[in-house]
């Protein structure tokens, strides 16, 4: 077992599309991260190591905390709370109170916040709680201690190769499969949207190489999808076919 | 001259993280954290040991609390506490402490009692080896770099 190593897996329905016409060029901005921990030492390093890849940090002790910061938390009502756009999660998964665990359920259980991708970290490398983790749509599972070579890999998941921030890229995605034909391999947002779209949830075969439709000429696609943004990740790297 | 002193500081410097490293007191997440030293946050690395040098202590000293009752050991507890104590140490590679914390935590699931005991002492001696080899290397740098600051005054 990777001593360190970095797991992801994608949900079936899930495709990912390069962009290679051209798109309307949009601020780099500051990503920022809200990380999630109890550990002083690890939210002093997790920190560090997120502002030395140029990202704008929050850094809570609790999962409660966290959702008092992104207004999800029931006890504050936070109707109107517009909060301070949050591009990742990262979180311990071992904590007092509410767990990295239940913490990611209520986000992705949260129509608001479940497009936000969250990222779990723990000491432990136990297979279970990744797989657990990962089922219950973390993005990845960074085993601790931290490195810098992690939180630079994150930052390539959350900034695709297109220099554009997930979320933004996410928008286009629907914005422009509204507009497009029947599709049979349509594009789809990072994360499973796929309700509104009319894509198959997933393909058997392997689509044809060019689509028709004015999109974006679309990689071959396995059942497994993958990311351009991803190769950096041990596990993605066995389960890609020809993706490029 | 002053130039000569700051030289053979670093060299004291490096003599003893090499040793460190030897000794398995350190491992490479102490270099990690060395990296993320800069200009922007030049004191970095101290201020995130005196963090772990604080909790720690307090760790020990609940550790320790939980032991000297006779009566009824929360081993429950104790896990809990060197869960904690586990993931700091790791996090600045504080390798051997770390692995004690593990030997010690295995008591604890046990609910051994001389087994907890021997790790609490085991922890103790090298959690105070550690602290006392940081604050030699903390030294050392401080002093190389006020013989380095030394060697190149005020500039206009």
């Amino acid at each position: 077992m990777a001593r360190n190593g970095v797991f992801s897996r994608r949900k079936r329905s899930e495709k990912i599309e390069e962009f290679d016409d051209v798109l309307p060029s949009f601020d780099s901005q500051e990503v920022h991260v809200l990380a999630v921990d109890d550990s002083l030492v690890d939210r002093k390093v997790i920190e560090r190591l997120l502002k030395i890849t140029s990202c704008k940090v929050t850094a809570v002790d609790s999962g409660r905390r966290a959702l008092q910061f992104l207004g999800l938390d029931e006890e504050t009502s936070s109707v109107g709370f517009d909060g301070l756009k949050v591009d990742l999660i990262i979180t311990d998964y071992c904590m007092p109170g509410m767990t990295g665990y239940e913490l990611l359920k209520k986000i992705k259980g949260s129509t608001t916040f479940r497009e936000i991708p969250v990222v779990i970290m723990s000491s432990e490398n136990v297979l279970a709680r990744i797989d657990r983790c990962l089922e219950e749509g973390a993005e990845d599972f960074i085993v601790k201690p931290v490195k810098l070579s992690d939180v630079e890999r994150l930052k390539n998941y959350m900034f695709g190769e297109d220099g554009m921030k997930s979320e933004d890229r996410r928008r286009i995605n629907k914005r422009k499969s509204r507009e497009s034909l029947d599709l049979s391999s349509s594009s789809s947002p990072l994360q499973s949207q796929s309700s509104d779209l009319s894509s198959t949830p997933s393909p058997p075969s392997v689509s044809s190489p060019s689509s028709p439709q004015s999109i974006s000429s679309s990689p071959i696609h396995s059942p497994t999808p993958c990311s351009p943004t991803l190769l950096g990740s041990p596990t993605r790297r066995l389960k890609m076919t020809n993706c490029d | 001259m002053l130039g000569l002193g700051a030289e053979r500081l670093r060299a004291d410097m490096n003599r003893l993280l090499a040793l460190l490293f030897h000794q398995g007191v350190l491992d490479e997440q102490f270099l990690q954290l060395q990296q993320l030293q800069d200009a922007t946050s030049p004191n970095f690395v101290s201020e995130v040991v005196n963090i772990y040098f604080n909790e720690s202590e307090k760790l020990l000293r609940n550790l320790r609390g939980l032991l000297l009752d006779r009566e009824f050991s929360d081993y429950k507890k104790m896990g809990i506490h060197l869960n904690q104590f586990m993931g700091s140490s790791s996090s600045i590679g504080a390798k051997r402490v770390r692995n004690v914390c593990v030997a010690f935590r295995a008591a604890s699931e046990q609910n051994n009692r001389p087994g907890c005991l021997r790790g609490l002492e085991l922890l103790e001696h090298e959690y105070c080896y550690l602290k006392n080899k940081l604050h030699e290397l903390f030294h050392l740098e401080q002093q190389r770099l006020l013989a380095a600051g030394v060697r190149y005054p005020m500039q206009n």
